[in-house]
């Protein structure tokens, strides 16, 4: 059994700690979130100089040709640090949608720049209130895009975007790759839950667009790159959960009521000893998503899905929890506990909420069962 | 990363499987013997030939393996249809280790190859009365006379006491020390006069513990492990095992029980599995198991490093037991009015959910409750201080107990 990240994965997990604890504090967080740069362009700029949104990227466009247990650990780390980035939206989305449905131009054209961080991808696909499905979209197109998304993660920053369309016939979705920078687009900047990610309404009119993969295909080529996000995400999620836990229980030690420190209190040490149970799980569903993600294993529809839940639901318990145990002082601005709150819940929405993925997992159980 | 065993640990998989498929007992060898006798006759058989107590030294009954080709042969003896060995684990999972690091020579050669073969059965006597989760609180005492000891007291929850021959067993041999301080721990001959055992009946209506009761029952001195004094980090010893040993609820509910009965269960005439709700506690269930599944997988990689698990293997018995109680509970709604209707010959589906509901309230407390659980976690994993002991320090028989 060697179900463990190896040695140079595991010091790669050390340096990328060591710089996001050096360059990405709560103080660099806490200036994203009050200060009026949509992102860290400082901190973005050192990161793809590490080569971090080069991870995957094939070396023939540039990129590391590393695995996606390296992205892994870059994920947990970054998560960790609540880092004020569009990293998620460039390379687990925009990056993923590239490598897999890109033709050899569209390939060409982004990728390197993507790798260098000269370029900033997202994805768009949301467009109101509740779930959004094939039958509900209301943007449409294929080489030409019309409509509205909202809210688009970094879309007031990204130089270019995959966006979810209806075909202009018949039932079908396109995935389109849509130039940002062109007089079709109209980009206005909104506010959000999680101010430390800048997010956008995009109105489309008639913008310049390339399809994506095939023609009309487009809702299963987005929940296959749904899937393989899911992992990616729930490392973040992961990582953000062990940092709730870890913030918590060093307040806990070092607050005193009734003369002892809360930390020596059941009713305390039983809520972070549920965090960290949930968090081992959420971890260890993580390994499984990362090794189906790195193998394309068959199961990766089941890990995404299991991964997914299981993230979210560490995420948001440590998060709240976390602000619990710091009492009043937690829900003041000028402690960090809102960080970790405010990131979960754009985590867990960002690419379909529990609920969603507790039905795909379900489902993808089922399928594996007719199998 | 990967799922695979290195070199050494597939050539041990292989020869355990080859081993186990050529001898695992035929029917006609089982044919007309009681449980026991089956465990026994298989237990010996493992033992003749050097897989039984693998990781125990040879001149005690074992072959010298590692923590993870243990594993392997754990998972190898599940694949094919053997004699249920579980009478020996407290035994061999408990006893032998604290055998081990604290008896004689001497007595390791007597009673660790007999503990192996399963010719000899051994029962745990720590838990009373007014000792639970305070362990350290029992009362059973044991006084010096010659080179004897005499017990006077009660244990409970003790698994097997009635076809144990040796048990292992905590007393209180100073009463004018501190809690910790006056225990020693010793074995016993489970067939010494004085020795009553009564079977618990369970709100399951099953037995499977008892109560012992001792009255002038007496012990040799030599049968003490560790100095007069030291019980309680002896007991350690066997508690740190025990954890080991009691697992998620082998046999209980699982997700795919549930998943199964929500396709032939009907909710507004449609199958049970296409309502949301179901699907949405499914996936919970389906998480955690997963979870725990690959929590182990990490541990086993450990092992498999030479490394040793920590505490963190707590979280198994603490997901696990709720997990599958809530699990039957949602199974038996499901059901709706057939869900509580007993028959022992009927739906094999239903008994499970059943037998898991009324079964799990124990397993929630035995080797250590939820409670006790997140405690050790919060302490051990954490590093959290420990709660306020106002028994500290003071002697045990100043300290206020239950009535």
């Amino acid at each position: 059994m060697n179900f463990e990240f190896s040695e140079e994965q595991n010091l790669l997990r050390e340096q990328a700690r060591g710089f996001l604890q050096d360059n990405c504090s709560m103080k660099v967080v806490r200036a994203a979130l009050e200060g009026d740069e949509p992102f860290n362009r400082d901190l973005w700029k050192k990161v793809a100089e590490m080569g971090w949104t080069s991870t995957v990227i094939p070396e023939e466009y540039d990129g590391l040709g590393l695995s996606y247990l390296e992205l892994s650990v870059i994920a947990d780390e970054l998560g960790r640090a609540v880092a004020p980035l569009p990293f998620s939206s460039s390379v687990y989305l925009a990056t993923e949608a590239l490598i897999a449905y890109g033709t050899k131009t569209q390939k060409e054209t982004w990728l390197p720049k993507l790798a260098s961080g000269e370029a900033i991808g997202t994805f768009a696909l949301g467009e109101t209130q509740g779930q959004t499905t094939p039958k509900n979209l209301t943007t449409t197109g294929g080489s030409s895009v019309s409509g509205t998304k909202l809210p688009v993660a970094d879309g007031d920053i990204a130089d270019f975007a995959v966006v979810v369309t209806r075909t202009d016939e018949g039932d079908g979705a396109n995935l389109c790759i849509v130039d940002l920078n062109q007089t079709g687009v109209v980009r206005e900047v909104i506010s959000t839950l999680d101010p430390s990610r800048s997010h956008a309404k995009i109105t489309f009119n008639n913008a310049d667009a390339q399809v994506m993969g095939e023609e009309g295909q487009g809702w299963a080529a987005t929940q296959n790159i749904f899937n393989r996000a899911a992992i990616l995400f729930a490392w973040e999620q992961t990582g953000g959960s062990d940092a709730a836990l870890i913030m918590a229980k060093e307040y806990a030690l070092g607050r005193f009521a009734f003369g002892r420190s809360i930390a020596s209190y059941q009713a305390i040490k039983h809520k972070l000893a549920n965090m960290y149970v949930k968090n081992t799980l959420a971890r260890s569903n993580c390994y499984y998503g990362a090794w189906a993600l790195d193998t394309t294993a068959d199961e990766l529809p089941i890990a995404a899905a299991t991964t997914r839940v299981a993230g979210i639901q560490a995420y948001y318990f440590a998060s709240k929890e976390n602000i619990q145990t710091h009492g009043g002082m937690g829900f003041t601005w000028e402690f960090d506990c809102q960080f970790h709150y405010r990131r979960a819940k754009l985590l867990s929405v960002n690419i379909g909420s529990e609920s969603q993925w507790q039905d795909k997992l379900i489902t993808a159980v089922q399928q594996q069962n007719v199998a | 990363m990967d799922f695979n065993d290195s070199a050494e640990e597939a050539t041990f998989r292989i020869e355990a499987a080859a081993w186990l498929n050529a001898n695992a007992p035929s029917e006609a060898d089982l044919d007309g013997l009681t449980d026991m006798q089956k465990a026994k006759l298989w237990q010996k058989r493992k033992s003749d030939a050097g897989w039984a107590c693998v990781r125990w030294p040879q001149e005690y009954g074992g072959r010298g393996a590692n923590a993870i080709e243990q594993v392997i042969l754990n998972q190898e003896e599940a694949k094919i249809a053997a004699p249920n060995v579980g009478v020996f684990s407290i035994g061999q999972g408990m006893a032998a280790p604290t055998l081990q690091t604290w008896a004689t020579e001497e007595q390791k050669k007597r009673y660790l190859p007999k503990l192996a073969s399963g010719e000899e059965i051994w029962c745990q006597l720590f838990s009373e009365p007014a000792g639970g989760s305070d362990l350290a609180a029992l009362r059973t005492k044991a006084e010096k006379d010659g080179d004897d000891w005499i017990i006077n007291g009660q244990k409970i929850w003790t698994s097997g006491a009635q076809y144990s021959d040796f048990g292992i067993i905590v007393l209180r041999t100073d009463p004018n020390l501190p809690k910790h301080q006056g225990l020693s721990y010793f074995f016993l001959d489970m067939k010494s006069p004085g020795i009553e055992i009564k079977p618990i009946k369970q709100m399951s209506g099953a037995s499977g513990f008892n109560e012992v009761y001792f009255t002038d029952v007496r012990v040799s001195d030599a049968q003490r492990l560790g100095e007069v004094g030291q019980g309680w980090q002896v007991a350690l010893t066997t508690l740190m095992n025990e954890r080991a040993s009691i697992g998620g609820g082998g046999g209980a509910a699982g997700f795919k029980t549930a998943m199964d009965l929500a396709n032939r269960i009907n909710i507004d005439d449609k199958p049970a599995i296409e309502d949301k709700h179901v699907r949405a506690q499914l996936a919970n269930w389906y998480v955690q198991e997963s979870g725990l599944k690959f929590t182990g997988y990490r541990s086993m990689t450990a092992l498999s490093k030479g490394e040793i698990p920590g505490p963190e293997n707590s979280i198994g018995k603490l997901v696990g037991a709720p997990k599958s109680q809530d699990l039957a509970s949602f199974a038996m709604d499901l059901m709706e009015q057939a869900g509580i209707v007993l028959d022992p010959d009927g739906d094999e589906m239903a008994n499970l959910f059943q037998g898991t509901y009324m079964s799990i309230p124990g397993l929630r407390i035995a080797g250590g409750t939820d409670e006790i659980m997140a405690n050790i976690i919060a302490e051990r994993v954490l590093g959290l201080p420990q709660d306020v002991r106002v028994d500290k320090g003071i002697p045990f028989t100043d300290v206020p107990t239950s009535n």
